[in-house]
């Protein structure tokens, strides 16, 4: 195909932007201090697996909840009137418009000791550390996630013919049926891009875990951040792992559907 | 309907634009570009002065304020990036690094006769021997803070971070440096010099705390002490002075190890531009009132005589703020450290963590 001068502009911007900054990182990942080729970063790199894995299982449970909590929501209101669509799509979005560390705040306000939860769980007799864990990242993650979810669900759904489903219904399948057979085969290339568009951003976060967690659940986003600073050799190294871990699994989801929806 | 609103906003648009440019055609006679830690001069807010707004007024030169978090932020802007900056504001330790890299020029303190102005503890300090690359803006000491509803008795040394009656409501540092002097004073070793095998005996020493601990942290510290949240945590002493203000129950010491005294101070990058407009700022600086009127804002303690006596007199007489020199002369300052060395104590800190 021959370049169009339009497109010229847009390559530019992605030789500068993406291209050359992925060369660089590649660069360093493979060069030590001094500027001479080494596999040190890489080998230090891997010394942080644990933490790889933790952020990897942490994102992969947050996409779970996101995807579980979202396809009934997205499937009802793909059914409502248009303008309660409208009304409903406006909700979701509302919170994207605030800062993302200010919602993170939020949330370690409302979790803390003798917050408005703890406050509320006192009250019935139960008493847990609710801010400090595990638990706690997941919910901020959900939280700041769960938008990337719908929206893209949302869209799908809002596209399948309700005809389909009348005759699915007409030849005799029930409500669970219809789904299995009809709906969720129909709205996958939405359950892809969300998957990806949740997975992808959480298990390169940074900040939430500081906020919410406790000593243990430093992200490998975290350890980017930290060690970026004194050694970027190392730095540039866990990025480009955690780049080919994320190709890998959108490799993977591939296998699943149709390409067009991972470039989503 | 449509075409009124397009005007119209399209009018907007535009306004924005001119407005723009009229205010690069102003009538200053030149501009200089600071970089600062965050919040680290008096703004106008809660009866300060407007130090920045004031500078620009008596000399008529703009200010392009930009802020960092790190001194590693600074040195890597100063490192690698294109920008100019006319003035900025590292930690001691970086000054040393930044002077024996040749980052930053060799001042003319006869442009900046405020200088002489400088207290004599804080001239002629190991990382700037002579005084030749750095004033001093501000210094103070890390210490201890505690809610005194929580923890029992009073705590005056650093080793009641380790106390096991505290699990899970300890804070640790979440910086490298100041977490490792702790534990090296700890263990007996000089956090101003040390080796990798010094690191990793306080790296033991971290590790056998990490259990104990609730969170490593830095600016959450405020909110997790003054709501109650935490019962003990090492902080920058004139921090630990405002939390103070906002909670009745906190408590700040001095850790009778003594502690970790810092500096930061004015320096000029080899890339300024206006550097006659820099020693200006650094000379109005360090006025004794511009000076106390900056430590309102921080209550960070003065290094320029006669500014103690301006600033409110409740901070003055903190012995957080302004620590006795007895105490001063246990205290310690960071020097730079050798780069293998330092990412190596970075990437302990980073591996105890995870």
């Amino acid at each position: 195909m021959r370049l169009k001068r339009p497109t010229i502009p847009y390559i530019i911007w992605m030789a500068v932007f993406t291209v050359i900054p992925i060369v660089l990182i590649l660069l360093y990942s493979f060069t030590d201090r001094t500027g001479s080729f080494s596999f040190e970063p890489l080998v230090k790199a891997v010394g942080y697996t644990n933490v790889f894995l933790n952020s990897i299982w942490i994102a992969f449970i947050s996409t779970v909840i996101c995807l579980v909590l979202s396809y009934p929501l997205a499937y009802f209101m793909s059914r409502l009137k248009r303008s309660t669509q409208n009304l409903i799509t406006m909700l979701i979005m509302i919170p994207m418009w605030m800062n993302f560390l200010l919602r993170i705040y939020a949330w370690v306000t409302l979790l803390q000791n003798n917050g408005p939860i703890d406050t509320m769980l006192s009250l019935l007799g139960i008493h847990t550390q609710l801010i400090g864990n595990q638990g706690a990242v997941i919910v901020g993650m959900v939280y700041e996630y769960l938008p990337f979810m719908v929206l893209p669900l949302y869209t799908v759904m809002s596209k399948i013919d309700y005809q389909l489903i009348e005759a699915s219904e007409d030849l005799g399948a029930n409500m669970f049926v219809t789904m299995r057979k009809v709906v969720i085969p129909l709205s996958v290339p939405g359950i892809i891009s969300g998957v990806t568009m949740v997975f992808v951003p959480s298990a390169s976060t940074f900040l939430v875990a500081q906020y919410l967690g406790g000593t243990n659940d430093i992200m490998i986003g975290d350890v980017i951040d930290k060690i970026f600073w004194s050694d970027r050799n190392t730095g540039s190294a866990i990025a480009l792992i955690l780049m080919v871990a994320i190709l890998f699994f959108l490799i993977i989801l591939n296998f699943f559907g149709d390409e067009e929806a991972i470039a989503t | 309907m449509k075409r009124i609103i397009s005007i119209t906003l399209a009018a907007v648009m535009l306004s924005f634009v001119a407005a723009l440019f009229a205010s690069c055609g102003s009538s200053y006679d030149g501009e200089i570009n600071v970089y600062n830690w965050a919040e680290y001069v008096a703004d106008g807010s809660s009866d300060t002065i407007d130090i920045i707004s004031k500078f620009e007024e008596e000399y008529n030169i703009k200010v392009n304020y930009t802020t960092y978090e790190t001194n590693e932020e600074l040195y890597n802007m100063l490192k690698s990036s294109n920008s100019s900056y006319d003035v900025v504001f590292p930690s001691d330790y970086m000054v040393e690094k930044l002077k024996n890299e040749k980052l930053i020029k060799k001042l003319d303190l006869s442009k900046i006769p405020n200088q002489k102005k400088i207290i004599d503890r804080f001239k002629n300090m190991d990382f700037d021997k002579g005084n030749n690359y750095s004033v001093p803006y501000s210094w103070n000491v890390t210490g201890l803070v505690y809610n005194k509803t929580m923890v029992k008795g009073k705590p005056d040394s650093w080793e009641s971070l380790w106390n096991k009656s505290l699990k899970g409501s300890i804070l640790m540092f979440n910086n490298s440096r100041d977490a490792y002097a702790i534990a090296m004073q700890l263990c007996g070793i000089n956090p101003e010099s040390f080796t990798k095998a010094d690191i990793d005996k306080a790296t033991e020493k971290l590790k056998e705390q990490k259990p104990l601990l609730k969170k490593y942290v830095m600016d959450q510290t405020f909110t997790e002490m003054e709501n109650n949240q935490s019962a003990i945590a090492p902080y920058y002493a004139g921090d630990i002075y405002t939390m103070m203000t906002n909670n009745d129950d906190l408590v700040g010491v001095l850790p009778e190890e003594g502690s970790n005294l810092f500096v930061d101070s004015m320096c000029v990058p080899e890339s300024a531009e206006n550097v006659e407009g820099a020693y200006k700022f650094i000379n109005f600086m360090t006025d004794p009132e511009n000076s106390a009127a900056n430590m309102d804002y921080i209550t960070y303690a003065s290094p320029v005589e006669g500014a103690k006596e301006l600033i409110d007199k409740d901070v003055a007489e903190s012995e957080l703020v302004y620590p006795p020199d007895s105490y001063l002369d246990k205290c310690y300052t960071f020097r730079d450290v050798d780069e293998d060395v330092y990412s190596y104590m970075q990437e302990q800190f980073v591996k105890l963590m995870s």
